[in-house]
């Protein structure tokens, strides 16, 4: 009865759409296939973040109870015995080694890479850019436990030349001095580090020159620039902050390589001040040389020590981010 | 120094298309020559035999002479790179170097040619963006980035940077083409002021322009899309535009056709 008298009457006004309610029918956000994918999408970010927040959580959680049981200081000790009582370890030479080897891989592989990324955008003929890029692919497909076996099998014995070199001519630094042994040491690890990261600082460089736009090309070109001239203003600059994120890209990967370092590096819990002596070791190498054999402790140990090598990463991340942002205003992308 | 240019039987290659046929032309110096014709008529790619920025592209290669003066620019032994340092270029779009200020960007092409004094740099430049017209628009700002200027400001100051080098020749290709009307006016009385002091080519999609701009003007032609381009007349601008002596020219210029 209510129903039909309100029938009846003057209707209600239609409800005006709210200038929300038009914005979203404008989105189109209410039709149901955009519904469904806003809430996978919004969902697998969400779950993600939840993902990320736990293991961070478990991970400083474990990390933090073998942290309070340390005997000696975390930081600074120069052992890794988590068996005794009270247990006693320290990431200082580990935090050493992955820096140092790191340094090295990078020290070698960028500007070789940035040379062969030039070679093949700019030098190579035509014809052979497609099959070497190729092979530098497939060089980044190489599992690196096949790295660490070449790296131990033909790599080590060959660096004797090498060391015997440097050792002769450069041994009054002290970082260049040899006392004889085999030559697993810090600066073969960096060597064969170079050589795995070679190829993904390659590629993504190669990319970066390629979209060095034409036209700035043809300015310097057009000024009688030469070749080299040309790269130097004109692609260079233009792919700076692309070649530093290459650099990060493999950075990453030289800091958290594990089984080519174990495999190589002839490990110690001792400081080389000579890149060319044997010992040392890195967090990934020592995690996954004691980890099957740790007991509980010494797995939350291991735990703490991956925490600090996240912690290194975040840290190198972000010094580069801010490298890229400094000069943003004469980036290439204002062209 | 202006310089004449003597085309002489000039034929230019993409690989195995043949771009442009048989262009013989000559121009004076200190004379605006203004290039006219459809797309894809091959003006472009003859401007670019001039400097032999046409070698740059894959394949690129020409057949005749281009005299500078009396130099062959294809003559043996004759680096593309020199030639470029005399025949200066500026382009359809503004292409300062965006990595660089706009001090670094005038004098780029002086730094490449040689070792200057810091105090000698300076003069150059600011003689360069005057001659520009761009000197009170930048002078308070010449440590900021080149990109940072407008659309017009760019191209005065790609014409700048091309000046800066004191080359023989100056061209120009299709310089306004991305610019309003007013930077398009700029650069015009530009052109005007700069002729006094080189030789000056310039490829224009605009007719009225190269009636204003130009002493003499080219018309330029294909019979088919894929057939060479060839030159069709040059004369008098004022000729071209009232009496040209080819059909085909007037049909384009009165738009009844391309």
């Amino acid at each position: 009865m209510d129903i039909t008298t309100k029938n009846t009457e003057a209707p209600p006004p239609a409800p005006q759409p709210t200038v929300a309610e038009q914005k979203r029918a404008a989105r189109g956000a209410t039709r149901p296939g955009d519904r469904i994918f806003l809430g996978l999408s919004r969902g697998s970010g969400i779950l993600l973040l939840v993902i990320m927040a736990a293991i961070a959580g478990f991970l400083a959680y474990r990390a933090s109870i073998a942290i309070s049981k340390d005997d000696a200081n975390f930081l600074t000790a120069f052992e890794w015995n988590t068996g005794l009582l009270p247990p006693k370890f320290g990431i200082a030479v580990l935090a050493f080694g992955t820096v140092v080897s790191s340094i090295i891989a990078m020290v070698i592989a960028v500007p070789i890479a940035v040379a062969i990324a030039l070679f093949l955008t700019h030098y190579a003929p035509r014809r052979l850019r497609g099959p070497i890029a190729y092979v530098i692919d497939l060089l980044a497909a190489v599992p690196s436990i096949v790295y660490g076996l070449w790296g131990a099998l033909i790599l080590v014995p060959h660096m004797t030349g090498l060391f015997g070199w440097l050792d002769e001519y450069l041994g009054w630094t002290g970082i260049f001095s040899w006392q004889a042994g085999a030559p697993r040491s810090m600066l073969t690890v960096g060597i064969l580090l170079a050589i795995m990261i070679l190829p993904i600082i390659t590629n993504v460089s190669r990319e970066v020159f390629r979209q060095a736009p034409q036209m700035i090309e043809e300015a310097a070109l057009a000024l009688g620039a030469t070749r080299w001239e040309v790269i130097r203003m004109a692609v260079l600059p233009f792919g700076r902050s692309g070649v530093i994120s290459a650099s990060m890209l493999g950075l990453g990967r030289a800091l958290g390589e594990t089984m080519a370092v174990a495999t190589v590096l002839s490990p110690s819990f001792t400081i080389q001040t000579s890149l060319l002596d044997p010992g040392g070791g890195t967090f990934a190498q020592n995690i996954a040389s004691k980890f099957s054999e740790a007991s509980e402790l010494g797995r939350d140990a291991l735990i703490a020590s991956g925490l600090v090598l996240f912690v290194i990463t975040l840290l190198v991340n972000g010094a580069a981010r801010m490298i890229i942002a400094r000069r943003k205003e004469y980036s290439g992308a204002n062209a | 120094m202006a310089k004449r240019i003597d085309v002489s039987g000039l034929t230019a290659y993409y690989g195995s298309h043949k771009a442009i046929e048989d262009i013989s032309m000559t121009v004076e110096p200190r004379s605006v020559t203004a290039f006219i014709g459809p797309s894809g008529c091959g003006k472009s790619t003859f401007l670019r035999t001039l400097n032999r920025m046409h070698e740059v592209t894959a394949g690129g290669r020409v057949e005749g002479k281009v005299l500078l003066d009396d130099e062959d620019l294809y003559g043996q032994g004759i680096d593309p790179v020199s030639v470029r340092r005399e025949v200066g270029m500026v382009f359809q779009r503004p292409n300062p170097f965006p990595t660089m200020s706009i001090f670094d960007n005038v004098a780029a092409g002086l730094r490449l040619n040689g070792n200057y004094k810091k105090s000698e740099l300076g003069d150059i430049v600011e003689k360069s963006l005057k001659g520009a017209n761009l000197w009170n628009e930048v002078k308070d700002r010449l440590n900021k980035p080149g990109s940072g200027l407008s659309g017009g400001q760019q191209q005065r100051l790609c014409i700048a940077r091309a000046i800066a080098v004191e080359p023989n020749v100056l061209l120009m290709d299709e310089p306004c083409s991305a610019l309003d009307p007013i930077s398009t006016l700029a650069i015009e009385d530009l052109i005007g002021e700069l002729k006094e002091r080189f030789t000056i080519v310039i490829v224009t999609h605009n007719m009225q322009q190269a009636a204003r701009v130009s002493d003499r003007t080219a018309f330029f032609n294909l019979s088919a899309v894929g057939q060479p381009g060839k030159l069709i007349e040059i004369d008098e601008t004022e000729r071209i535009f009232s009496n040209p002596s080819v059909q085909a020219t007037e049909d384009y210029i009165s738009g009844r056709f391309g």
